[in-house]
C-alpha cells in the first residue's frame, strides 16, 4: 500500500503494464494526469486531433501486438476519439482509451456528473456499443485495479478497445493504493483451448477433403498463428484465401496463396473458394463484403469455423464444425494430429487445378491501361519490389485500399494495416505514425487516396514535430474515387459530390508542415521518389496524379454473390 | 424460415449501475426486440437477476444468448425450459367504478382470479393480479367494459421447477 494521487496511481499502473507511449491531446480535465506524465518516462505524443490519437494507438497495436494507449480530455476530446475507437472495435484491435471527465463534486460537495457541467459528455453511454468494456472510476483507490482490468480485458479473448473515464477530482484525490496482479472477473472467462472432440472431427473432415480451402482472417494475426497456418496449408496442400483483415497472415507470394476474397477480392480467391468441398475458416467473421450473398457462399462445402468469439460462430454462416478457441492453439493441435495421420502423399489434382487457375486469372487483374496516367495497379506491384518485406503498409479507404489489397502482396504478419470493418477514411496516416512509433527501425508507408488523406493530414505536424518519419503515397485521382466508381456503375455516371478538384497541392501541403513533398508523373520518377523517401528522416508525401476514371476490378455488385464477379 | 416462439431467458448479472443499459443497448444495437425485462437484486446482494422475454427463432435466440454472455458484467445466461418453469407476472389495474354495483362486480371477478383489491376510492379500485401473462390479459379484458384507467405490469419473472438452479461459482 502506498499513498498517492489518482493521477500518480494511473501512471504507475500504466508503467506496470509496460506502457511506453501514449498518444493524446491534453485538456482541462486531464491536467493532473499530464502533470505526473511529464516526468514519468512514458513518452507522450501530441497528436493534432484526438481521432488521430486513437488511430495511432490502433496502428501501434496492430503493428506490434501490444496495447495502444490514447488519451483525451472530457467532452469534445472524448467524443473526438469515438471514430478511432469504433474503428479499432470493428477490427478487433486492443487499445485503451483514457478520458478525463468533469469533476464528480463541486466545491460545495454537490454531485456534479449528470448536471451538464462544462465539457461533460456521457462518454460511457456513447462508447458502450464500440468498446469491449468501459467504466467510470468512482474512487481514486480503484484506479490500480481499473487499469489492470482494462488491460486484461482488452488483450485476452477477442482483443478490443476498453475505455476508462476519469473524473478530474479523482485524479487529484489521494488514497492508499494497492497494486495487485491478479484479476478475477466472474462474467469473463475466454475459452482458448479447443474441444478435443471438435478437433478430431475437423481432422477427419480435412483428411477426407478432395478440394480443401483454408479461409484465414485477422484472428490468425491476433493469435500469432501464421507459422501454424503455413504448416497446415503445406501439409494439406490446401490453397489459402484470406479476408482483408487476414492480409499478412499467409505470404501472398506462396504457390498456395489465393489472395483476398470479397467484393473486390482476387479472381482466383473468389472463384476457387466456391469450389471447396471443405472450408476451414479460421479467425474470420464472414462479413457481408467478404462473402457476398450468404446462401450462394460455398454451396458444396462442409465448413469448419475456428474463432475465439463464440458469438461469431453461426452469426452469418451456418457451420458444420464449430471450434471456439484460440486460433494458434487449435491449428497446433490440428497439425499434430494431421502429421500422425497423413501417411501417403496427397493427390496433386487439386493443387494443379489451383495453379492453372492462378495463372489464368492473374493476368486478368494486371491487364489494365490508364490512358497516359500512371496505372495504380502497376505502381503497387512496383512498390512491392522496392520495399523490404518487413515494411509496414497502411491504407486509407476507397480505391486506394482495394488496389493495395489486390496488388500489394503482404508477406509477413502485421505488415498490412487497414480499416476494413468500419472503413474509416483518414485511418491510414495516423495508423502509420502509430506503427512507426511501435517499430522505429522499420519503414512505414501509407497508401492513400486524396480524399482520405485530407481527413487527417493535420497530423503531418505531429509527424514532423515528434520526428516520426513515414511515407505517404497519395494516389490522387482528384475524386472520392470509390464513390465515383459506384456512381459510374450504378447511377449512370451522374457524378454528385465526388469531385475534389486540385486542392490542396499536396507537395506544398507537406512543405507547409516541414515535411517533404514530391510529385511524380511516371513509374520511374515514382521509384526514385520512394527510394529518396526511404533514406529520409522526415516524413515524405508523394503525390501521384492518376486518372479520375480508374476503376477497381474485379468487383461484385452489391447484393450479388461471389460468382457474379465483374472483371472489366 | 425457422419458427418464431416466445423464449424466456434468465441472466445473472453484476448488480451495479449501467448493467441494465449495457444489456438493453446490446439488444437494440443488434436489432433484437425485448418483449419484457424484469430485474431485481438476488442473493448475494452484489448480483442481480434479469428475466428477459423475447420472441424469435432458435438461431436468433442462440445469437442473443451468445451476445449476452459476451458482456463482461453478465455472469451467466440460461434459456429456461418452457415445459418446466414457473412464470409469474404481477399487474396493478385501476378500474373505474361508477356505482356500488360495479364495485361489487369487480370484487367478485377479482376473487375468481385470486386477485386482491388493494385500494378503494369513490370512483375507482386498484386490483392486484398475479399469474402468467394470459391470466392477467384475461382479467384486464374482463374489466375493460367498466373502464380501465391505468395499469402497471411488472413484466415476466420466472424460475425453473424442481432442483435445477442457476449456480454461480466463486
Ligand atoms: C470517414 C468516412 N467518410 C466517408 C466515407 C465514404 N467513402 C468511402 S470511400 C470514399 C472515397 C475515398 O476517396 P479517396 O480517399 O480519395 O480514395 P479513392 O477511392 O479515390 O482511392 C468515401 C467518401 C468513408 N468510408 N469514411
Amino acid at each position: 500500500m502506498t499513498k498517492m494521487s489518482g493521477a500518480q496511481a494511473l501512471i504507475e499502473a500504466l508503467k506496470r503494464e509496460k506502457v511506453e507511449v501514449i498518444f493524446g491531446i491534453i485538456g482541462g480535465a486531464t491536467l493532473p494526469i499530464y502533470d505526473v506524465l511529464r516526468d514519468s518516462g512514458i513518452r507522450h505524443i501530441l497528436c493534432r486531433h484526438e481521432q488521430c490519437a486513437a488511430h495511432a494507438a490502433d496502428g501501434y497495436a496492430r503493428a506490434s501486438g501490444r496495447v495502444g494507449v490514447c488519451m483525451a480530455t472530457s467532452g469534445p476530446g472524448a467524443t473526438n476519439l469515438v471514430t478511432g475507437i469504433a474503428t479499432a472495435y470493428m477490427d478487433s484491435s486492443p487499445i485503451i482509451a483514457l478520458t478525463g471527465q468533469a469533476n464528480r463534486f463541486s466545491a460545495n460537495t454537490t454531485y456534479m456528473i449528470g448536471k451538464d457541467a462544462f465539457q461533460e459528455a456521457d462518454i460511457i453511454g456513447i462508447t458502450t456499443p464500440i468498446t469491449k468494456y468501459n467504466f467510470q472510476v468512482k474512487e481514486a483507490s480503484e484506479i490500480p485495479k481499473a487499469v489492470k482490468l482494462a488491460f486484461y480485458i482488452a488483450t485476452t479473448g477477442r482483443p478490443r478497445p476498453v475505455l476508462i473515464d476519469l473524473p478530474k477530482d479523482i485524479q487529484v484525490e489521494t488514497a492508499q493504493m494497492e497494486f495487485n496482479n491478479d484479476v478475477k472477473i466472474r462474467g469473463y472467462k475466454p475459452t482458448t483451448k479447443p474441444h478435443p472432440i471438435q478437433v478430431k472431427r475437423a481432422v477427419e473432415l480435412l483428411l477426407m477433403a478432395e478440394r480443401p480451402v483454408i479461409f484465414a482472417g485477422g484472428g490468425v494475426l491476433l493469435s500469432n498463428a501464421a507459422p501454424e497456418l503455413l504448416a497446415l496449408a503445406n501439409f494439406l496442400m490446401a490453397p489459402v484465401a484470406i479476408s482483408l483483415m487476414g492480409k499478412g497472415c499467409f505470404p501472398e507470394n506462396h504457390p498456395l496463396s489465393l489472395g483476398v476474397v470479397g467484393m473486390h477480392g482476387s479472381p482466383t480467391a473468389n472463384k476457387l473458394i466456391l469450389e471447396a468441398d471443405v472450408l476451414l475458416a479460421v479467425g474470420v467473421r464472414f462479413s457481408d463484403r467478404t462473402v457476398g450473398t450468404l446462401d450462394e457462399f460455398c454451396p458444396d462445402a462442409k465448413i469448419i469455423h475456428i474463432d475465439i468469439d463464440s458469438a461469431e460462430i453461426g452469426k452469418n454462416v451456418d457451420v458444420d464444425i464449430p471450434i471456439v478457441a484460440d486460433a494458434k492453439r487449435t491449428l497446433e493441435t490440428i497439425n499434430q494430429q494431421l502429421i500422425q495421420r497423413l501417411k501417403k502423399q496427397r493427390s496433386s489434382l487439386w493443387f494443379d487445378r489451383v495453379q492453372k487457375y492462378k495463372n489464368q486469372l492473374q493476368s486478368l487483374a494486371e491487364s489494365s491501361s490508364s490512358g497516359g496516367y500512371i496505372n495504380p495497379q502497376k505502381l503497387l506491384v512496383e512498390l512491392r519490389k522496392i520495399l523490404p518485406e518487413d515494411t509496414i503498409v497502411t491504407t486509407e479507404v476507397g480505391q486506394n485500399q482495394m488496389w493495395a489489397a489486390l496488388h500489394f502482396k503482404a508477406l509477413k504478419p502485421r505488415t498490412f494495416l487497414s480499416s476494413d470493418g468500419l472503413g474509416t477514411m483518414g485511418f491510414g496516416f495516423p495508423a502509420a505514425l502509430g506503427a512507426k512509433v511501435a517499430c522505429p527501425g522499420r519503414l512505414v508507408v501509407d497508401i492513400a487516396g486524396d480524399g482520405s488523406f485530407i481527413m487527417t493530414s493535420q497530423d503531418l505536424a505531429c509527424s514532423v514535430m515528434e520526428k516520426i518519419p513515414v511515407i505517404v503515397i497519395v494516389l490522387n485521382n482528384s475524386m472520392l474515387g470509390m464513390v465515383a466508381q459506384w456512381q459510374r456503375f450504378f447511377y449512370n455516371r451522374k457524378y454528385c459530390a465526388v469531385e475534389l478538384g486540385n486542392s490542396p497541392d499536396f507537395v506544398k501541403l507537406a512543405e507547409a508542415y516541414g515535411a517533404q513533398g514530391f510529385r511524380v508523373s511516371s513509374l520511374n520518377e515514382f521509384s526514385k521518389a520512394v527510394r529518396k523517401a526511404m533514406k529520409s528522416d522526415i516524413t515524405t508525401v508523394i503525390d501521384v496524379p492518376i486518372s479520375p476514371e480508374e476503376n477497381v476490378f474485379p468487383m461484385i455488385p452489391p447484393g450479388k454473390g461471389l460468382k457474379d464477379m465483374i472483371t472489366e | 424460415m425457422m419458427k418464431k416462439q416466445t423464449h424466456i431467458m434468465a441472466a445473472i448479472v453484476e448488480n451495479k449501475p449501467g448493467v441494465l443499459y449495457n444489456v438493453s443497448n446490446m439488444f437494440r444495437c443488434r436489432g433484437f426486440n425485448i418483449e419484457s425485462i424484469s430485474v431485481g437484486p438476488m442473493e448475494p446482494k452484489d448480483l442481480a437477476r434479469m428475466t428477459i422475454t423475447v420472441i424469435g427463432d432458435e438461431k436468433t435466440i442462440e445469437q442473443m444468448i451468445k451476445q449476452l454472455n459476451k458482456l463482461i458484467d453478465v455472469i451467466k445466461v440460461s434459456k429456461l425450459d418452457p415445459d418446466n418453469i414457473v412464470i409469474r407476472e404481477m399487474a396493478l389495474i385501476k378500474v373505474h367504478t361508477s356505482n356500488a354495483r360495479t364495485r361489487s362486480d369487480i370484487i367478485n371477478y377479482a376473487n375468481i382470479f385470486r386477485a386482491r383489491v388493494v385500494d378503494v376510492s369513490q370512483e375507482s379500485l386498484i386490483v392486484e393480479v398475479t399469474g402468467d401473462s394470459e391470466k392477467i390479459n384475461a382479467f384486464i379484458n374482463l374489466v375493460k367494459p367498466f373502464g380501465v384507467k391505468e395499469t402497471a405490469r411488472t413484466g415476466i419473472t420466472a424460475l425453473s421447477r424442481g432442483v435445477k438452479s442457476i449456480r454461480i461459482e466463486g
